[in-house]
């Protein structure tokens, strides 16, 4: 085996690969090469290390240097110094992890410091191509502990005890959901892994599979001893091409090591696993509505009971679980369900991971135990807000979920505490809001997309959201009407309890969350035409300020609708009903007499 | 198909190449590699160093270097740090005396005196 001094882990998540990432890592070859250490340093491509700002991220061990935002042009510089001479280049290394004439441990970096790193183990540490870096650290343990000393009860049992929940959203009890299908008869049954992660701004599952692809593959091999089934299903977005290759080099790996197929490690228990690409739509995320779509049907939610449990995919008993979920088996199968136990709340046990966006400084994935606050999320760990903004609010949850005010930034998360304030966990995406943000405008953003995702087939969802978007749209128009709020409220409540699936029945979460903590937003919409945070367009208001206006009618010379009038050095005035909001008459103004509101 | 004891073995054998990844626990060399160190011939004692390491398939080894220390006119310099024992640090090194460094201090825990720092300043 190579022995090499020094490993440089270059991120090749879909985030920094879009920032030029491959070429930074040819780049290091390259002048490896030419100083003459390749016997001496390798160049490690790996998965997702979480501080996405940041990106793209390059860490050199035995030191732990990790340098951030690198440009393909400081390589030379880095091999030169750092490699050759051992002087770490400062200048590029993460502010927060040097101080002084110290490299700190990734463990006192603030973003670091209170994450615990379980499902996310991996990623960044290994080279998600090569199957021994995996085994290296404890991969495959678990399946050897499941196949050789556990029954398929056994394996059940220790997932119930655990307490894990599924993380894709629904947070149901996995060890449950594994029991009920291991109860059901049938002569075929199936493991499916959602992959489809449709939130948008939620990104842990994409980088999972593209930085840990075996964990899933482990997990859903335990998972098919202990329900009983021989074939797995991976349903991936097609929009993940990075994640779907990785994958698909696991599996080849795997098939050959002897981990997937016929005899697995010589227990006579045959797995295997394919992968099925999605197609862009939201809905086939639903757990229904993506078994229709692997049978190749459309992808519409059927109606259950029955579960899936008991008639799923190709109507025997399938398992369906999110890919972060599967990625905590192994983990609780080496270590023990206490040890799982030993993080989290009381309901809410382990860790979960976050996609951390918005008005936030450090933009990226986050794992953190259940039970953290949402204040140490956004400033011990999240670094805060930009410019010092005041927090308003974060979008837990994704389309399906709510908004969390400024007045609960204290709620430890976990499942129950989020859907008691109105929200819900989802899949960990978590957008941070600060004044100029309009809440109003968050709600029709997030509808617009599941009226646009909707599959058409029941009329609640079909008719009703897009009743609710109107409405919404009007509002941020400046058309809003006494009454809308009330109408809002009574759509929302009707399609929450009559739609056929999760899609409709959370879709109105958006709006009736941020009437509860912002109506007086939405008043100020209807009522005063007035958009309290700047943002909706139409809503803006541009005035002169009589004092300041000195009558230079350089504004009404340039106003395109001809709105403004006045005489030669008396104030001038806009007509507000020909204002376009254009905003040209604030920026000619030599005298800073306009403003807009 | 891999049995299970073939996939222990290439656990321990992956452990040991990943080893630098992971936070030290077990010995460090440091071989001086600044412009001084490298003008007085760092480049070899340190491939040797990781040379014997190999040969000798030794765990828990993590080679790293690092600057001028000061006394240039002792380069190369060789820094071994134990986990729980004092830093021995070795001067004027060549790729011979690094072998028995490597043999004798690192494999067997006995300090080669005459090639330490304090050796050299009688």
């Amino acid at each position: 085996m190579e022995m090499y001094r020094s490993h440089v882990m270059i991120c090749r998540g879909t985030g920094c690969s879009s920032s030029n990432s491959e070429l930074i890592a040819k780049n290091f070859e390259e002048e490896i090469k030419k100083n003459g250490l390749e016997k001496e340093v390798i160049v490690e491509r790996t998965g997702c290390f979480g501080l996405c700002a940041l990106g793209p991220v390059v860490i050199v061990y035995p030191e732990a240097a990790f340098y951030s935002q690198v440009k393909p042009e400081d390589v030379a510089e880095i091999v030169s110094e750092h490699l050759l001479k051992g002087r770490v280049v400062k200048r590029l290394i993460y502010h927060e992890a040097v101080e002084e004439d110290r490299l700190k441990s990734l463990d006192e970096v603030p973003f670091y410091k209170k994450q615990v790193r379980v499902a996310l183990r991996n990623c960044g540490v290994i080279n998600p191509e090569d199957i021994d870096e995996y085994i290296a650290f404890d991969g495959y343990k678990a399946l050897e502990k499941v196949l050789t000393e556990m029954t398929p009860e056994s394996v059940i049992d220790t997932v119930k005890q655990s307490g894990l929940r599924g993380r894709g959203g629904g947070g149901f009890p996995t060890g449950n959901k594994w029991q009920f299908a291991a109860a059901s008869k049938g002569d075929k049954k199936y493991v499916c892994c959602n992959a489809d992660e449709g939130d948008p701004g939620a990104f842990m599952d994409r980088s999972v599979l593209e930085g840990d692809p075996h964990a899933v593959i482990e997990a859903m091999t335990i998972a098919g001893y202990a329900i009983g089934s021989d074939q797995g299903y991976i349903y991936v977005r097609a929009e993940y091409p990075i994640a779907v290759k990785r994958l698909t080099i696991a599996i080849i790996q795997a098939r050959e090591y002897g981990l997937l197929g016929k005899n697995i490690l010589g227990s006579g228990f045959n797995f295997d696993i394919e992968i099925r690409l999605g197609a862009g739509a939201f809905v086939c995320g639903e757990e229904t509505a993506l078994m229709r779509s692997i049978e190749g049907k459309r992808g519409m939610p059927t109606p259950r009971p029955p579960f899936p449990a008991v008639k799923g995919l190709f109507g025997k008993p399938t398992i369906l679980n999110n890919v972060e979920t599967y990625a905590n088996i192994p983990q609780i199968i080496v270590k023990g369900p206490e040890w799982f136990r030993s993080m989290g709340t009381e309901k809410s046990k382990g860790t979960k991971v976050f996609a951390l966006g918005g008005k936030i400084h450090n933009t990226g994935l986050v794992e953190v135990p259940m039970g953290t606050t949402l204040r140490e999320i956004v400033y011990d760990i999240g670094g805060g807000i930009p410019n010092n903004r005041p927090f308003k609010a974060a979008q837990t949850g994704g389309p399906s979920g709510g908004c969390i005010p400024a007045s609960e930034i204290d709620v430890p998360m976990d499942y129950d505490n989020l859907i008691a304030l109105g929200s819900m966990m989802g899949s960990g995406g978590l957008i941070v809001m600060d004044d100029t943000t309009c809440m109003v405008d968050i709600a029709r953003f997030f509808l617009d997309f599941t009226v646009d995702e909707s599959c058409g087939k029941c009329t609640p969802c079909r008719e009703g959201t897009k009743r609710m978007l109107e409405i919404l749209e009007r509002i941020c128009d400046g058309k809003g009407e006494e009454g809308d709020i009330e109408t809002l409220e009574k759509l929302a409540v009707t399609i929450k309890s009559s739609a056929l699936c999760g899609l409709g029945q959370t879709a109105p979460n958006p709006v009736l969350s941020t009437i509860k903590y912002f109506r007086d937003e939405y008043e100020a919409h209807i009522r005063d035409k007035r958009c309290p945070a700047g943002v909706c367009q139409s809503l803006l208001q541009y005035n002169i300020d009589s004092e300041k206006c000195k009558g230079c009618t350089i504004c009404a010379k340039n106003c395109p609708a001809g709105a403004i009038s006045g005489k030669v050095k008396e104030p001038h005035v806009i007509d507000q009903s020909k204002c376009l909001k254009c905003g040209v008459c604030m920026v000619k103004c030599p005298f800073k007499a306009i403003s807009k509101r | 198909m891999k049995s299970i004891q073939e996939l222990e073995e290439i656990r321990q054998k992956t452990l040991q190449k990943l080893n630098v990844r992971k936070d030290r626990s077990g010995t460090r060399i440091v071989v001086g590699m600044a412009t001084c160190g490298i003008a007085a011939g760092a480049r070899p004692v340190l491939t040797t160093i990781m040379d014997e390491i190999k040969k000798n398939d030794l765990a828990d080894v993590v080679v790293a270097q690092t600057g001028c220390i000061g006394v240039c006119r002792l380069e190369p310099i060789v820094e071994v740090y134990k986990p729980g024992e004092e830093k021995v640090t070795y001067v004027h090194m060549t790729p011979e005396k690094a072998i028995r460094v490597v043999r004798e201090h690192v494999m067997m825990d006995k300090v080669v005196k005459e090639y330490t720092i304090g050796a050299a300043e009688e």
